[in-house]
């Protein structure tokens, strides 16, 4: 194929700017899909993905425009999957920036833009839902000018949702974004930037040709995990599968090579050719490392090897978790998961509810510490349970978020407040535009995963955004506060916080707590502790009645089977030695208000 | 199993609507009265006809069973085949009972007529809903008495809107001052679909009920009325053996719309309304609506939890009691519920094993 006209692209836009019904209108108005196939968000496979309107995995489509093949690489849209961002924008030679016309550009769109141009990618931008009445396109063009440097005039205006500007879009990409550069003859280099299991066809995984070429028959190497497998088949998704005889350098499109776990074939992989291997791997490449942990446990014991089946499952399309048996003193046996971060962990426990039929409880979000004890020794503790005693701990060091968040002015003061709370420390203030601000701060990661956003959100009425990275790790004073309930410990309602907020946190542990277990047929104490010292009490009083007051004449069945329901709410509850609680108390417990 | 036969029969017709109350039961189809006693006297005819056994009980309920002809009431409750010893019971409401009515019921064989009192202050009768005045309830007792009839329940209702503690108390010792040999006092309970069921500022509270449920317990208990079933108090031998037939799991035939009857380990119950019932007895149908039959383990899992509702008890191997002090304790090797147990009954039954 001539090099000379591809081009290769990814869109990056902010959650709800509306990234999908434009990628649907460009399928549209090149023909690849046609009208009365459309559905609404085309490349959204999953359920989940729709409903929350984002996307989770990486897609890719080829479409012909004018001459042209465009390579389209939907990129996943949170910052939790980062690294895939950043692998899908390594098979690009530029970026569509969408941006709300109505909104401005948010945080994690700016840092997308950051990692484009630390790429070298070309950005062509566009305004978005120019025909919404609250659009501001001038104002928000200037912005753009400001923070990122591309001249006001050169952006589009646009509707992806009426259609208007996309043609001019596309006639922008092929215009600006430059065709890839590559050798047919050279070694094959290919980029593997996503794979997704299917279940009739095993692993399919997008790749882009770097040099190169590779067809169905090929003995390849991949070179990061050093593995050998066979082309089973390639080809090009238009959007609809279609194998082709080669792939070569520039393309982008899918391989096949019956493998079955997504594990074996990870975003960043480079693939050449056994018999005529390439010197060097492509750069970028790294292991998914997961930073925010739980355990999850079945509310029914009996479902522990379902859970693992399902893990397994799930792991066959998304490397990125991982697992390990964990027993809970309160919770029983479980698993001790890794996510990639907090939306991923909560994606993961829906998809496992949702698509294999589990109730669940996952425990409150840790994230791993590292732990120097007296001996000198370093342990990495992702589980408050499994904490040393504190006589024996030496140091503990925990890891430090980078945060940004882009917010219009007037709620720089709440979100400060937020920050500081959070034990943050502010690193940078700069305004973006006369009405918006770009705050950074560093901010321990434990105090990021619990709820961070919503107070976020809810503090400037969801106009706020975040982005965040890693930030290495920083010596801390933590403690462990430990719950009890009935005498007995809940492990999983204990958790590390720094010694200053230790007191408030089992205070206000207790107090939620207290609100949420329903009364029981006994007082249930409910107390905080410190090292064995307890620092704050409550008590969720006996329920005194609990009885049908009649037995109506002879409708024993009705009794009969007003004890059955009730029966049937009771397993539902997960109990604590005797104490009963409903699943959701655990979650709704970790949400302290500010 | 109690080895006595029961039978039921359901009077669906009320002057007024309470509106805490879910019973079948219809304020506006008097004008089937005449028919529904025709039909009732058919299906007793027909059951009789099919072999049903001679009843040791017949409990008369509603609606309003006085609301319709003493007379009437007396050729149905006659046209039941009855042992020499049976316990004949009918509900009155206190407004309708005369002297007279009194003397017709005790002339068919009723020999215990339970009166529904409800409350004996006016404020917290009308926020019940309910038209009758305290002193109604004297004049039926003194009615019943004079009639001959031996023995009487009165049926109390504790929690509605407004009731203070003080009133409940009123409600006891006036009720303790005509000295009844049973009485029967239930938690408001609120049913879906009922206007009170729509009104959450009316509901009772449950620390409430239980504070009068204690006290209720106390006093009855100390006027020699002693409890032997979560909300049923009697004098010695003055429990209702009708409705220790239900919670014996034993067998009944019940007669006229909405009735459930148990018979040969089968449930089943009647169609809903009047004019259903009627049709179908006139076209010499079944009036059955729906059963259902319980299999050995459904069957022992509900007599246990009829039984722990019960001064009886359950057998100790039934219920893990020692994980419940306070709630259960043990006598002649079976669990029986404490005060405090019996207003936790559902919670402790979930518990039988």
């Amino acid at each position: 194929m001539d090099l000379s006209r591809i081009r290769n692209f990814s869109i990056i836009a902010h959650i709800d700017h509306g990234k999908s019904t434009l990628s649907d209108r460009i399928l549209e108005m090149t023909g690849a899909v046609e009208m009365r196939d459309m559905r609404s968000q085309y490349l959204d496979s999953m359920d989940l993905e729709r409903e929350r309107g984002i996307t989770i995995k990486a897609q890719n489509v080829r479409v012909e425009w004018k001459g042209h093949t465009l390579h389209l690489i939907d990129t996943p849209g949170h910052v939790d999957f980062g690294y895939e961002v950043s692998r899908s924008l390594a098979a690009c030679e530029g970026v569509v920036l969408v941006v709300d016309a109505a909104q401005g550009i948010e945080a994690q769109t700016l840092a997308n833009c950051y990692l484009a141009l630390e790429h070298d990618l070309e950005i062509v931008a566009a305004l978005n839902k120019i025909d919404l009445p609250a659009a501001d396109p001038d104002r928000y063009a200037q912005e753009i000018e400001n923070v990122l440097g591309i001249k006001a005039e050169d952006i589009i205006r646009i509707s992806a949702k009426t259609g208007v500007g996309v043609p001019d879009l596309l006639d922008a990409v092929v215009a600006h974004i430059p065709a890839p550069k590559g050798d047919p003859e050279a070694p094959l280099q290919a980029l593997i930037f996503d794979s997704q299991y299917d279940q009739y066809r095993g692993v399919v995984s997008s790749i882009r040709v770097m040099n190169g070429r590779i067809s169905a028959g090929n003995k390849m190497r991949f070179m990061n995990a050093a593995t050998v497998h066979e082309a089973v088949e390639v080809g090009v998704r238009r959007p609809v599968i279609t194998p082709i005889a080669e792939l070569g350098p520039g393309e982008v499109g899918y391989l096949i090579a019956g493998i079955k776990d997504v594990g074996q074939a990870r975003s960043g992989e480079t693939v050449t050719l056994f018999h005529d291997p390439a010197a060097e791997a492509l750069e970028g490449y790294r292991d998914p490392k997961p930073m925010v942990f739980c355990g999850l446990f079945p509310i029914d014991g009996d479902d522990f090897e379902n859970l693992r089946e399902s893990l397994e499952k799930l792991k066959l399309n998304d490397a990125s978790i991982t697992y390990e048996p964990e027993t809970s003193g309160a919770l029983g046996f479980g698993f001790r998961c890794g996510f990639l971060g907090l939306l991923h962990m909560e994606i993961v426990k829906e998809r496992l509810e949702r698509e294999f039929n589990l109730a669940l409880i996952a425990t409150a979000p840790s994230v791993e510490y590292h732990v120097t004890k007296t001996d000198g020794e370093v342990v990495v503790v992702d589980n408050p349970a499994d904490l040393p005693p504190p006589q024996k701990i030496d140091f503990i060091e925990e890891p430090y978020f980078r945060v940004s968040i882009i917010t219009p002015k007037e709620y720089t003061g709440t979100l400060m407040d937020l920050c500081q709370t959070r034990r943050g420390d502010m690193t940078k203030l700069e305004y973006l535009s006369p009405e918006r601000v770009e705050i950074h701060y560093r901010v321990p990661l434990a105090e990021v995963v619990v709820d961070f956003f919503d107070q976020m959100k809810s503090r400037t009425q969801g106009y706020a955004s975040l982005d965040y990275e890693l930030d290495g790790y920083q010596r801390s004073n933590l403690v462990l506060v430990d719950l009890w309930l009935n005498g007995e410990p809940a492990d999983a309602f204990s958790t590390i916080v720094h010694r200053d907020k230790a007191f408030d946190y089992g205070r206000r542990m207790c107090e939620k707590l207290a609100e949420l277990i329903p009364r029981q047929m006994f007082d249930v104490p409910i107390q905080a502790a410190i090292g064995g010292k307890v620092i704050a009490r409550e008590t969720v009083k006996a329920r005194r009645k609990d009885v049908l007051a009649k037995c109506y004449g002879g409708d024993i069945t009705r009794k009969r089977k007003l004890l059955e329901k009730q029966k049937e709410g009771k397993k539902k509850m997960k109990a604590i030695g005797r104490v009963e609680i409903p699943g959701d108390v655990f979650i709704s417990a970790l949400k302290l208000d500010d | 199993m109690s080895d006595e036969f029961g039978a039921y029969i359901h009077i669906p017709f009320c002057a007024k609507r309470c509106d805490y109350c879910a019973f079948a039961t219809w304020t506006d189809r008097h004008h089937l009265i005449d028919a529904y006693v025709e039909a009732l006297l058919s299906d007793i005819a027909r059951n009789v006809g099919n072999g049903m056994p001679v009843v040791d009980t017949i409990f008369v309920g509603g609606g309003t069973p006085t609301l319709i002809d003493p007379m009437a009431l007396a050729r149905v409750i006659s046209a039941v085949p009855r042992s020499a010893y049976a316990e004949v019971t009918v509900e009155c409401n206190p407004d309708d009972v005369t002297p007279e009515m009194m003397r017709i019921y005790a002339d068919a064989g009723v020999n215990r007529v339970s009166i529904g009192v409800q409350s004996m202050v006016p404020q917290v009768l009308l926020s019940l809903g309910r038209t009758h005045v305290p002193a109604n309830v004297a004049k039926a007792v003194e009615a019943v008495r004079a009639a001959g009839i031996p023995t009487f329940n009165l049926d109390l209702i504790y929690g509605g809107a407004g009731e203070r503690l003080v009133d409940w108390e009123r409600t006891l010792t006036g009720a303790l001052a005509l000295e009844p040999t049973h009485v029967s006092a239930y938690a408001l309970t609120i049913e879906a679909g009922t206007p009170l069921a729509s009104q959450p500022e009316r509901h009772p509270d449950d620390d409430d009920l239980a504070d009068k449920y204690e006290m209720a317990d106390e006093m009855l208990a100390a006027a020699g009325l002693a409890n032997y079933e979560v909300s049923n108090w009697a004098r010695p031998a003055h429990e209702c053996r009708h409705n220790l037939v239900y919670w014996h799991q034993g067998e009944y035939q019940g007669f006229g719309c909405a009735a459930h009857s148990h018979r040969a380990g089968r449930r089943f119950w009647n169609v809903r309304t009047p004019d259903r019932y009627i049709d179908l007895v006139s076209s010499a149908d079944s009036v059955e609506a729906a059963d259902e039959q319980l299999d050995q383990q459904a069957s022992r899992m509900e007599k246990l939890q009829l039984q722990l509702r019960l001064r009886e008890g359950v057998p100790f191997e039934a219920l893990d009691g020692d994980a419940l002090p306070g709630v259960v304790e043990l006598h002649d090797n079976r669990w029986t519920l404490t005060r405090r147990g019996r207003l936790m009954a559902n919670d402790v039954s979930l518990r039988l094993k």
